[in-house]
């Protein structure tokens, strides 16, 4: 399983911090399109991150991975 | 600990002792403060969200970058979470090196990439609504790359 987490304007939309999925497999591009369906989010210009590390669109998810969706960030 | 996100105000000197040593010439400290007036619209408080756990690890990558780049170099950063008031510290930054230019150099260079890689974010609350804020070009963050000319002023 996967624990999937979501920042900022995508947290508001969802309304959750993260749900849980098996997405292992599958790549960070395809997690996107599905959750671009269920949730009806825009992540075309949001980083992903797999176990608190920047990941690109082509890296696959593995069992166990947390990955979190990094909407462009405005610290400082 | 030289790298924190806190959810309490920052002693900013307890930031700066943290870089203090022998071989400094120069201690540099940038503090980020909550802006009241943005391109003329009123902020009322901000909200400042993390991922913390992450966070904390890009705030230790961007000490290990400066020591690559700026020899004998101290980095110790602290950024807030939570509700912020106008004039309030959001984030400090000190940096020690042997000689003033590197200082300011260095420490220039971890703010901008705060704004780069860092995964926090703010909620602007003005009078008539709220918004989460991307960067202000809303284009896509550069995680590997050098701060763009245009991000500089922000």
């Amino acid at each position: 399983m996967n624990k999937i987490m979501f920042f900022a304007h995508l947290r508001d939309r969802v309304g959750e911090e993260s749900v849980t999925r098996d997405v292992s497999g599958k790549t960070i591009a395809e997690l996107k399109q599905l959750l671009e369906e269920e949730f009806g989010l825009k992540l075309d210009s949001v980083m992903a991150a797999v176990n608190e590390e920047f990941a690109s669109d082509d890296e696959v998810i593995q069992n166990g991975d947390a990955v979190a969706f990094i909407p462009p960030v405005s610290g400082g | 600990m030289n790298f924190e996100i806190s959810k309490d105000p920052i002693n900013i000197q307890s930031v700066i002792d943290k870089v203090v040593q022998r071989e400094a010439g120069a201690i540099t400290t940038f503090i980020g403060t909550v802006r009241e007036l943005t391109h003329g619209k009123k902020t009322l408080y901000l909200i400042y969200e993390a991922y913390e756990s992450m966070a904390v690890k890009k705030l230790e990558q961007i000490g290990t970058e400066i020591k690559e780049r700026w020899n004998g170099a101290e980095v110790a950063i602290t950024h807030r979470t939570g509700k912020l008031d106008i004039t309030d510290v959001a984030v400090v930054i000190a940096v020690s090196t042997p000689h003033r230019a590197d200082a300011y150099e260095a420490n220039r260079y971890a703010i901008e990439r705060i704004k780069e890689i860092v995964p926090i974010w703010k909620k602007e609350h003005w009078e008539d609504g709220e918004e989460w804020i991307g960067n202000q070009l809303e284009t896509v963050a550069y995680p590997k790359g050098k701060p763009e000319g245009e991000d500089l002023n922000e």
